[in-house]
Formats: structure tokens, sequence, C-alpha cells
């Protein structure tokens, strides 16, 4: 797949858009000024924003607990995620979902998803309906190497398998379930390898690479997209936070996070690859990682800015009709 | 519109036919749908009528429910078949956390026009993973609807309201009533979701029930006219909305009440009705709320055993005169 400069500087600006907007949810978390759980993606931008670059806008993702990036990768607005995040009625979800509970329909996204591996069936089920309604889209569910052991996987690539679904597993592997590591969890050692159990193509990719993960979900979603079915992709990558906002990661090391951070930070490799091309100056670095900065602050007032939802707003969008 | 004598199963299948020629989104999805249209034999004719709307899944149930739920959310009406409501909880999660709480959760963005059908009851000696009634369960679930019909003719009527519904609904069959015929309307006709119906008029007592144990009432109710009472029988039809105007309207006449249902009487559906008349109605009842249900024990396999632990006709006969006060 041939990126061009204007495509490669676009992600690269978008991943340091997932990532700002990250690291100030942190920040403002750590003021209490976001309540509820937090869980960041920092350090896995490569994955959300490669997968998504590949994709139609008409295209659907299912997304996780750790979904922030997703769905800035498939276009949602990051005024409208930190109202959610802050619990105000013009948030996504008027204040009902929080971070674990953002969805856009209008632009594909079913939905962050608060139980791990909650996603896979949503997809099936979109696949499903894709193929019934011969539209032409596809189907992305992101999952994380704990996901890999919910019976929801194993249902689903096999379902998905004997369809011929348009749907691509995408897997972010960042090598821990929570504070389980995937070294225990993981027989086989490979969320790729399951693949061949049920006669589809699985990829093992370096997923702190946004080229390579470009390259290769591109590839599946073409075969999606052509009726040739479902890809499970293996992207391995590593997050920089804990499980959670306030996890004391008592199962990893602080030089383990460290090394990760200096060799295999997806924006440091993009950064050095674009500068050595010669696509990137500092001068236009600096400018783009201040736009970036602009846009998340304007973000950050826009939610504070945004009305508390009525109390008695908590009985509403239940139904449709009584 | 003419009437003919049909049953529980022909009148869904019925329904279903209609529903799918008028609207193309409708699909059926479940085990075992296409050798034999349904393992009840429910969705007669369809498979060849509708090809590819029928759809035989692997035995995958937290999939096949939450196909239905991806399908939903993208523009299709599924109607995703349960094989035995004793399998749901291997689908909990697609229903609960999933089905149940899309729409509210994302501040109301989704529709979600999935039916989740589901066989259940006893009476089979099919044994306790093959004969419960778990309507509570998803009562108990903000988000969902939740059908338990009785007669043909109301099957068909709720069937499609449940279908044309931009909610999901859980619709339960009780399986000892697929064979059970009545008359049902020809054509197209609706009975809205949260519509009791009084099955028998009567002004002593207000026998409140649903499912199979509709008709379980109904012939005690002939026994109690012998001796003088006469009980007013209203199948709820459904459970979630619930037509609590019906049974207020009723409890003011008979000032008695009583609750019927096969599923287990420990946090059945029963409580909760009694606790409401006894919440909203107090000044009317000449006597407590009674209620009979299941005792609770899983279902036995054992006939002996099965109509030991199952209310029968005589339960609700002692169950009324307990509540007017007469000797057994």
């Amino acid at each position: 797949m041939r990126t061009t400069k204007e495509e490669k500087l676009a992600l690269y600006k978008k991943m340091l858009t997932v990532r700002a907007f990250e690291e100030k949810t942190g920040e403002l978390f750590a003021q209490n000024l976001i309540p509820g759980f937090i869980h960041l993606s920092i350090g896995e931008e490569a994955s959300s924003v490669g997968t998504c670059s590949v994709l139609r806008e008409d295209d659907y993702v299912a997304s996780t607990h750790r979904g922030h990036g997703h769905l800035i990768a498939k276009g949602a607005d990051p005024k409208r995620m930190f109202a959610e995040l802050f619990g105000r009625k013009t948030g996504y979800c008027k204040g009902k979902g929080g971070s674990m509970h953002i969805a856009d329909f209008s632009l594909g996204i079913l939905g962050a998803n608060g139980v791990v591996g909650g996603g896979f069936p949503i997809i099936i089920g979109a696949g499903l309906s894709i193929k019934l309604r011969k539209t032409g889209q596809v189907g992305v569910v992101f999952f994380g190497d704990g996901a890999a052991n919910r019976g929801t996987f194993h249902e689903a690539a096999n379902m998905a398998a004997i369809w011929k679904l348009p749907v691509i597993f995408v897997c972010e592997n960042n090598l821990y379930a929570s504070t389980t590591p995937a070294a225990y969890s993981l027989a086989g050692g490979s969320i790729a390898g399951r693949a061949s159990a049920y006669g589809i193509p699985g990829y093992v990719v370096n997923g702190n690479d946004i080229l390579e993960v470009r390259k290769i979900v591109g590839k599946a979603v073409k075969q999606a997209r052509e009726g040739n079915g479902p890809s499970i992709v293996e992207n391995k990558t590593y997050r920089f936070r804990g499980h959670f906002e306030g996890d004391p990661q008592r199962y990893r090391t602080k030089n383990e996070i460290e090394d990760f951070k200096r060799k295999h930070d997806p924006i440091q490799l993009f950064n050095a690859a674009l500068a050595k091309e010669g696509t990137l100056t500092e001068k236009l670095d600096k400018d783009l990682r201040d736009e970036v900065t602009t846009l998340i602050e304007e973000a950050v007032r826009y939610g504070q800015d945004q009305p508390l939802p009525q109390p008695e707003e908590a009985l509403e969008d239940l139904y449709t009709n009584p | 519109m003419t009437e003919r004598i049909i049953s529980c199963s022909d009148a869904l299948a019925e329904a279903l036919g209609e529903e799918m020629e008028r609207d193309e989104t409708i699909f059926i999805i479940g085990e075992d749908l296409t050798a034999h249209d349904g393992i009840f034999g429910q969705f007669k004719g369809l498979n060849a009528r509708f090809p590819g709307r029928v759809i035989d899944t692997p035995i995958s149930e937290t999939c096949i429910v939450g196909a239905g739920v991806g399908a939903a959310l993208t523009g299709m009406r599924p109607l995703v078949d349960l094989h035995f409501a004793d399998f749901f909880p291997t689908a909990m999660d697609e229903i609960t956390n999933q089905t149940a709480k899309i729409r509210y959760m994302f501040g109301g963005q989704a529709k979600i026009p999935i039916v989740i059908w589901a066989p259940d009851g006893g009476g089979l000696s099919a044994a306790a993973q093959h004969s419960q009634s778990l309507e509570s369960w998803f009562i108990h679930t903000p988000g969902l609807k939740v059908v338990v019909p009785s007669e043909p003719a109301d099957v068909k009527g709720l069937i499609k309201s449940a279908i044309r519904d931009d909610n999901p609904v859980v619709f339960f069959q009780h399986k000892k009533l697929f064979a059970q015929t009545g008359p049902v309307p020809e054509g197209e006709y609706l009975i809205p979701l949260g519509k009791g119906d009084i099955k028998r008029h009567g002004t002593d007592i207000t026998i409140i029930t649903y499912s199979r144990m509709t008709y379980f009432c109904l012939e005690a109710a002939e026994q109690l006219k012998k001796e003088g009472i006469e009980a007013e029988i209203i199948d709820l039809r459904t459970l979630k909305p619930l037509d609590f105007d019906l049974i207020a309207t009723s409890i003011q006449k008979t000032f008695h009440a009583l609750v019927v249902h096969e599923a287990c009487l420990t946090g059945g559906f029963g409580a909760e009705i009694a606790a409401r008349i006894g919440e909203e109605l107090f000044d009317y009842l000449d006597a407590p709320v009674m209620r009979i249900g299941a005792k609770d024990v899983p279902i036995p396999f054992s006939p002996v055993l099965e109509r030991y632990v199952l209310p029968q006709v005589e339960d609700v006969v002692e169950g009324a005169k307990r509540v007017l006060n007469r000797q057994p």
C-alpha cells in the first residue's frame, strides 16, 4: 500500500492527537476532574490510527474499554468526547456512558465496550448485516490479548470463517490482560496463530510501526471487502500506562516500561522515519504539535463549559417508546 | 376477518411469514432452523418461502445473540431463536450487558429492533435444563420487553408487534402450548405490547397469570364456579411493560387477588405484582394477595416428581379458596 507524504503527515498528526487526548485525560483524571474509570491507550497509537486509516467512513468498528484512540482514529470529535468524559449533557452519550461507553453510530463506531471480548459478537452481527444488505462495507473488531481467551473470540472467529464475513479481528497485544501477562495466559503464545484453526489468514504485525499496520490491515480489509472472508491481525504493541489510571503496576518493572518507551514508541519511530526521508522537518513537527495542543485544549474547554444533565434525564433514552 | 382454529406454532409461522413478506430486513437466525423448520416445526414453510433469510448457526449462543444485536444496530430486524430458554445463560452477557444497555448507555443513539424468541416451561419430563421459566431474569433487566403469550391469536398479534418494535423483546413460547389450538383471525392485526387480556370475567377474585398457567387457571375457575365462586382470569400476555391498570380495575371489583405462575415462587414475578398491589391497592383488598408458583427446586425428570413441583389446577383452586377464606 502506497502512502503519500500528505497521508503520512495526516497519520502522524492523528497519532499526536490521540496521544495528546490521552495525556490530557490522564492529567484531568489525576486532578479529580473526570469521574469513573479511565483506560489510556498511550503507546498503541500506531494500531488505532493505522487500522482506521484503511477504512471507509461507513465501515464499522467495535471498540474496547481502551477505546479513545479507536474513536478519534475513526473520526470522532474530541470535543464531544471530552464532554462525555466530564459527564455533560452534550457528550456523545449525554453523560450516560463515560470513558468506557462512547459510540458514534453516524461514523460506524458501534461503541466502546466495558466487557472484555464484548465486541466480537456485535461485529459478527454487523458483518452478517453487511452481507445481507450487500453494501460492500467491512467491520473491524479491536480487542486485546486478554479478550483472545474469551469464548466470544472463538465463537466469532468460527462464525466469521464459515460465513466468510467481511470482518477483521484486530488484536492489540500489549502483553498484559490487566495484570496477567500474555506469556502466562495465552496457550500457544500466538493470537494470529489461532487463525489457522479456523482456516483464515493470521498476521503478526509490528504494531508500533504504523505503515506496517496500514499495509497488513489494508490487505485484510481488501480481502474482506472482496468477499473473501475474515482475517486476524495481531498488532504487537505495549501500553505505556497502567491498565487503568491509578494502577500500581506491580506485575511489571519500571525498567521494562522505560525500555519500551525508549525503543518502541510508535510516535517517535514514525517521527524518526518521516524526518529521515525528509517528510517532516523540526519546524513542521513543532507546528503540528502546536496545532494538536490547541485542538485538545479547545476540546477540554468545550467539554468543561457544557451543561450537566438534569438528574431526571437519567430516566430517558432507555426505550424508543413507552 | 375470518377465524380458523390453528395452533400456536402455526400462528407464529403465519405471523412471521406476513412480516417477512412486508419487510425484507427481517430474518431468523438460530440453531437447526432449516432442516425441520425449527426443532418444534415453529417456522413452517419460512425457509422455502424466504431463502437466505432463515439462517442456521453453529452451536454458539453467545454469538447468535450478538449477531442479532450487531445486525439490529446496522439496519436489520432479526428474530433470534434461542432453541430453549434454558440456554439463555450461555448468552446472558449479550442479552443483559449488551442488548439491554446499548441504547441507554450510548445516550439513545441506537435502536435495537431484535426479538429473542425462546421456548420455555415444563411438563414434558425434559428435566432441569430444558424446563425452566426464566422470565424474571429479564424483567429485572431494564431495557428489555418481555412477552409471555398463551393462546394462538395472541401469539400472532404479539409477535407482529414485537417484530415491529424498535426495542429488544424477549418472547417466550411455552413448549406445551406449541400444539395448543384456538381461533386465530386471518390476515393483519396487531396486539400491542403491554396490554393484558381478561380471559374469563368474574366478580369474586382476580387471578393474575400468564403463559400456560392461563389454561390451568381457566380450568380452576370452572371448578370454583361449581362452588359458587366466580373468578376473573387476567392473562397478562406481556410482563414488561406491565398492564397494571387492568389488574387494578379488576381488583377494585373483586377485592381479592391471586397471582399464578409456573416459575419458582421465590423471587418470581408474582412477588413484584403482589408488592405493587399492596402498595397501590391496599384499601381495596379484603384479604392478603397470595401467590402460586413452582416449588423452589430445579425441575425434576420423573413425571411424578415434576407434577409435584409445578403448580397444578388443584393448587390454583385451593389458593383461590384460601384468599377467599373458604375451607379447602
